[in-house]
């Protein structure tokens, strides 16, 4: 018998009940725990072999350095293990659905990383001979005719890097008009449904801001804004949709009484996403408005990438738009700079950067609307305002949605803490939505509504994926309401618990110090 | 000494013509804890109804408004390496600064404790 298992092989299923031990490294498996990167590693380790510096006279006087800079010593492995551990705490768009929408990300297509990394896009210079750049400059110049198409306006300025600095280059435009009629206005109104970086722009640009405020349907008070325009109004900065995640159905109205009354409009485009292929701008009266490429075309941002905020411009404002530009004759691509400018662009505004723009979302945010094609566009748009609909009216039976009644929403569907059990909150509701595997949706914005859950799912998610997530917010909301004292101190299952956010805004720790300094600071 | 609240959810200690300005016990509770707190220096000019200090909770910044027109005495210094004062306090010791009224009359438009009761609780 001495042949039969003789490797002694044989799978148990155990008898120790639930109960985890303690492990010795603290580790869970594959939830591992990591130490930060200076609290690892061997002083003195580099990744790389590096010769002796010479030596040279110090021209650094007293700024010498006298001590260590305590720098982390580990080798290449180390440093590649420690990062990619550290991600696998993280959670991403491509790990599973992001309720934050394209707000901090949604589906980037692979399509559009494999065109931005052709070498004839990748490894290009800004200041290369315009003849060696003929096909970026083409991608440019495409990017910009589908952009002013889409949204019926007349010229487009592609250099400004993402949202808000495209809201500064509209609001320059506008500055320089009125400044090239000799009319010196000084205020800028913003809705209370506006983006909160609109004032904030209106106020660096110089202006002062007055707030308009919403009627109780979410949307703009057509009567107050009409009562505060006159000769001191610069222009409106509205967000459409807006941030209750309606559209402003007035628009056509508002901007004919802002034009009335000497003004222009800058219209807010980060949500253009909800409306892309079925409205354009141009044709509700807007005279300014940026398109974040990094939300409705999808190229990555936030940790991913950097944005990138086109402003398309009316015929009114399209003269000061800012340079350089891309322009064509007859086959050839050239750059509209300050020496070329000539008679054509001579109001033009200035610049708002050293270069053309942000060549790598060009090229991404092309490959998406080229792959999706015009009426791909269109359902982009219709998707992703079906999603928000389906989410609205299959949780607004658990959670109170303040503007349910205002009709359909747009790509964002919005939620208030009203009818929580008493000590329960939004805040809650998000650390519980952890537990269930999520990152949570955006909380306590818009400040109109109180204790306000905006859930964008974007246009990517199927219907699968948004059943299984309404099934969880809707579970983790009857626990709120129904005061779980479990869901009070979730998360549960995250790599830490939660944190302290007071002690953390009170008394900060945004240095890292060896642990005997950090004793001797306290 | 008398104590007059504002809509914008201050309170002022009124003594002769010098007052003391504080927020609240309902805003602390509304802002919740209060993580950063900015008040005037003296000497600093206020208007009634202007911006006056500045108060951050974990989530929210709020502005704190002059209830009255007056000069600046002295800011609550203790308030910057204590924030929570106005959590612990708000009605005490974490007031926010101290003036000397330009015109009394201007305290005939605010509540007294009665009235800011009835407006907090219809709110």
């Amino acid at each position: 018998m001495n042949s039969i298992n003789q490797s002694g092989w044989k799978p148990e299923m155990g008898n120790a009940g639930d109960t985890a031990p303690a492990t010795y490294t603290g580790n869970k498996a594959l939830m591992l725990e990591e130490a930060l990167i200076f609290e690892i590693g061997t002083a003195g380790t580099t990744g790389v072999d590096l010769a002796d510096a010479p030596q040279v006279a110090s021209r650094l006087g007293n700024l010498e350095r006298h001590r260590d800079i305590g720098l982390p010593g580990l080798s290449e492995p180390e440093t590649v293990r420690h990062y990619t551990r550290l991600s696998r705490q993280n959670y991403a768009i491509d790990l599973g659905f992001f309720p934050l929408g394209s707000c901090t990300m949604k589906h980037n297509p692979r399509l559009n990383e494999k065109v931005a990394r052709m070498a004839g896009f990748a490894d290009v210079h800004p200041l290369q001979p315009v003849e060696t750049v003929q096909g970026a400059f083409a991608v440019i110049h495409e990017l910009a005719h589908w952009l002013v198409t889409l949204t019926g306006m007349k010229a487009v300025a592609m250099s400004p890097k993402a949202g808000a600095h495209g809201e500064l280059c509209g609001i320059l435009a506008i500055r320089a008009a009125l400044t090239a009629r000799g009319d010196a206005r000084s205020v800028i109104l913003c809705p209370e449904s506006a983006h909160g970086t609109n004032p904030a722009t209106a106020a660096f640009a110089g202006y002062a801001v007055e707030n308009i405020p919403a009627t109780s349907e979410g949307r703009v008070d057509l009567a107050a804004l009409k009562a505060r325009l006159g000769p001191d109004v610069a222009g409106v900065m509205i967000t459409n949709p807006n941030t209750c995640g309606l559209f402003e159905r007035d628009m056509r109205e508002i901007s004919d009484a802002v034009h009335a009354a000497g003004g222009y409009v800058y219209c807010d485009g980060a949500n253009f996403n909800a409306i892309v292929g079925r409205v354009r701008p141009g044709d509700l009266g807007v005279d300014a408005m940026h398109i974040n490429l990094h939300k409705t075309f999808s190229t990555p941002h936030g940790g991913g990438g950097p944005g990138s905020g086109p402003v398309v411009l009316s015929e009114a404002l399209a003269p000061y738009a800012p340079l350089p530009f891309v322009d064509k004759d007859k086959d050839h691509y050239r750059l509209v700079e300050e020496e070329t400018a000539g008679e054509h662009h001579g109001s033009s505004f200035g610049r708002m950067v050293a270069f053309h723009g942000q060549m790598g979302m060009f090229t991404r945010a092309l490959s998406y609307i080229m792959s999706h094609g015009a009426d791909g566009l269109r359902q982009v748009a219709e998707d992703a305002v079906l999603n928000a609909n389906y989410i609205l009216r299959s949780l607004e039976d658990v959670l109170e949605a303040p503007f349910a009644h205002s009709g359909p929403c747009m790509h964002e569907a919005l939620f208030s803490d009203n009818g929580l059990a008493e000590g329960f909150s939004t805040l809650d509701i998000a650390k519980g939505l952890i537990d269930e595997g999520y990152h949570p949706m955006t909380v306590y914005f818009p400040l109109v509504v109180h204790g306000a859950m905006l859930v964008e799912p974007t246009e990517t998610e199927s219907k699968a994926t948004l059943d299984q997530f309404i099934g969880a917010l809707g579970r983790v909301a009857e626990r709120a309401k129904a005061g779980d004292p479990s869901l009070k101190s979730a998360p549960h299952y995250a790599p830490r618990r939660r944190l302290d956010e007071t002690q953390a805004a009170r008394k900060p720790v945004l240095v890292w110090r060896e642990p005997e300094q950090a004793v001797a600071a306290e | 000494m008398t104590r007059y609240f504002t809509e914008d959810h201050e309170w002022i200690d009124v003594d002769g013509d010098s007052a003391t300005v504080g927020i609240t016990h309902y805003a602390q509770s509304q802002l919740g804890d209060i993580v950063f707190a900015e008040v005037p220096t003296a000497g600093a000019t206020l208007k009634k109804g202007g911006d006056a200090a500045v108060v951050e909770s974990v989530k929210a910044a709020s502005d704190v408004y002059a209830p009255v027109s007056g000069t600046v005495i002295e800011g609550n210094n203790a308030l910057e390496g204590d924030p929570a004062l106005v959590n612990s306090d708000p009605e005490g010791e974490g007031w926010f600064f101290k003036l000397t009224l330009s015109d009394s009359s201007e305290l005939d438009s605010l509540m007294d404790a009665a009235a800011y009761q009835a407006f907090v609780d219809g709110l």
